[in-house]
């Protein structure tokens, strides 16, 4: 059975012009899938679209079999505790007012999840390697990756079984980045990731599936070697053919 | 150790934000002391004819007395407590309506933003002064709660702006949608993220507005429309004085000092306590 379904999505700010059309993508359980495309293909609305915090113009998006309803109050509470994201920007993704521990429970509080929730943060903080003694610190004591870890351990503190990832890592410098990428790999292991970036080299990575968006439109999908190996959208084929590579 | 290093260093803008914050304490601490004492005790009674015509300063009245004969000092003690009660008074009563407002404002759809940014410009493009004026008005008889209340809405409409563009730029963040994808409410982002966000700003404007008022309460008694007599305004002691400035200018220089040392003194533990309660502005 598939975790999350999008059929057809379509959305637009205006009438007029689309920002996705027609997107169609089947989410499996334990599924690792990059969304890839230039700024503006429509991949963080995608995304958005996912989160259940814009809803499509036309088409459907279904949670284990159920519509995704952001009017159900019961259902959001149980979608809110599955599916989890993690931002681009781990400057302007945690509360500067805010001190770890309040940041990461977070969703424990609102989804009213029982349970010893100091111990589940310092859980979630240990997991993603950071040392349980920082719940009492604040956003701006921490450098970039460190902050991008505790966003990471906001997400997965309430168990969720869908991690979502907007461009997490493009903000961060080179050795940060492939921490981080190596940490959202082992999260991969146990829940499914849909990791939405521009960086093919790092969906190629991360992801065992790819899905090529180009202006609102899915143009290319399937297993991330195969694509990447033999292309056969010519949007795709540009994608990768901008790689940049060092010379030799 | 560059003279850019130097100014910049933690500890010393550390030790200058706690001076700005003690003086700010020691001159507002001491003005809410001297309001609350007048409740108890004053020198002389208020409205009594304790001395001569506009005595000199003297032992037996430090500040001198006004033409009537009164103690001067007493007047200002009095003066301190008004303008403590006009300053608390206006700012909560422009708080509770600007926030709401400015809260609402953010929040809305764009349309009902644009009415209501629209009808905030308007306020505003009135004169604190004007506005407060046409409320006192439109009330029969000028009382202190009459003036208290005019400051207030006038002072709304400034702090109902300040709070819309504040919280806008507050739920743009990726931290307030990442609030909305674990489930917290409107109302809990309301008070978990964007108030606790917007509040040193806010302060530090409560603080000018707080300035206003007691500037805005001295003018409108100087014009009769404040606190009626016996209350000792500050605004109606510059007015009484005008006649004898020349004579006796410690009758117009005494209210000018105890309403500049009351504002400055506001200004500065604002500025101190929004240093002190900004997370990222403390020394790290």
């Amino acid at each position: 059975m598939s975790l999350l379904t999008v059929e057809k999505a379509s959305f637009g700010y205006s009438k007029t012009r689309l920002v996705l059309d027609g997107a169609s993508l089947d989410i499996s359980p334990g599924d690792s899938i990059g969304l890839v495309g230039e700024s503006g293909s429509g991949k963080t609305t995608l995304l958005r679209l996912l989160l259940g915090l814009i809803r499509p113009s036309s088409g459907n998006i279904t949670f284990k079999g159920a519509q995704l309803d952001p009017a159900n109050a019961a259902f959001m509470r149980e979608y809110r505790r599955q599916v989890q994201v993690v931002f681009q920007d781990p400057y302007s993704s945690l509360d500067p007012r805010q001190k770890v521990f309040a940041i990461v429970a977070e969703p424990l509080r609102s989804l009213r999840i029982a349970g010893d929730h100091r111990q589940m943060v310092t859980d979630a903080l240990v997991s993603v390697g950071l040392d349980a003694n920082v719940l009492d610190r604040f956003p701006h004591e921490f450098s970039g990756g460190q902050r991008q870890r505790i966003a990471i351990a906001r997400a997965i503190v309430s168990g969720p079984s869908l991690l979502l990832a907007d461009e997490a890592v493009s903000a961060l410098d080179l050795s940060t980045r492939i921490r981080i990428v190596e940490l959202l790999k082992s999260l991969s292991q146990t829940m499914t990731l849909v990791f939405v970036s521009h960086d093919l080299g790092v969906v190629a990575a991360l992801c065992e599936r790819i899905v090529i968006l180009e202006k609102g439109r899915i143009v290319e999908a399937g297993p991330t070697a195969s694509i990447l190996a033999n292309p056969q959208h010519p949007y795709t084929q540009r994608l990768l053919a901008s790689v940049p590579r060092m010379p030799a | 150790m560059t003279a850019i290093d130097q100014i910049t260093t933690p500890a010393r803008r550390r030790s200058w934000q706690s001076v700005t914050l003690w003086a700010g304490i020691i001159l507002v601490s001491l003005h809410v002391i001297v309001g609350l004492l007048t409740l108890v005790w004053t020198p002389y009674d208020p409205s009594a004819m304790a001395g001569g015509r506009l005595e000199a300063p003297s032992w037996l009245h430090w500040v001198g007395t006004d033409r009537l004969g009164r103690d001067f000092l007493t007047q200002i003690m009095i003066g301190s407590r008004i303008a403590l009660t006009v300053g608390i008074g206006a700012v909560a009563i422009g708080a509770a309506i600007g926030v709401t407002l400015g809260l609402l404002a953010a929040f809305a759809s764009k349309f009902l933003d644009d009415a209501l940014a629209a009808a905030l410009d308007i306020l505003i493009a009135f004169p604190t002064l004007l506005i407060a004026m046409l409320v006192v008005a439109a009330s029969e008889t000028a009382t202190l709660g009459s003036a208290i209340l005019a400051l207030g809405i006038a002072l709304s409409a400034i702090v109902a702006r300040l709070t819309r563009i504040l919280a806008k730029r507050v739920l743009l963040m990726d931290y307030i949608t990442a609030a909305r994808t674990s489930g917290t409410s409107w109302l809990g982002i309301v008070f978990s993220h964007v108030l606790p966000n917007i509040w040193p700003t806010l302060s530090v404007s409560f603080a000018l507005q707080f300035g206003l008022a007691a500037i805005a309460e001295a003018s409108l008694s100087y014009l009769g429309l404040g606190a009626p007599p016996p209350n000792a305004s500050w605004g109606r002691l510059l007015q009484e004085a005008q006649g004898t400035v020349y004579t006796a200018p410690i009758g117009a220089i005494a209210p000018g000092i105890a309403l500049v040392s009351l504002v400055i003194g506001i200004n500065l533990l604002a500025d101190g306590l929004r240093d002190s309660i900004d997370p990222t502005r403390r020394a790290r």
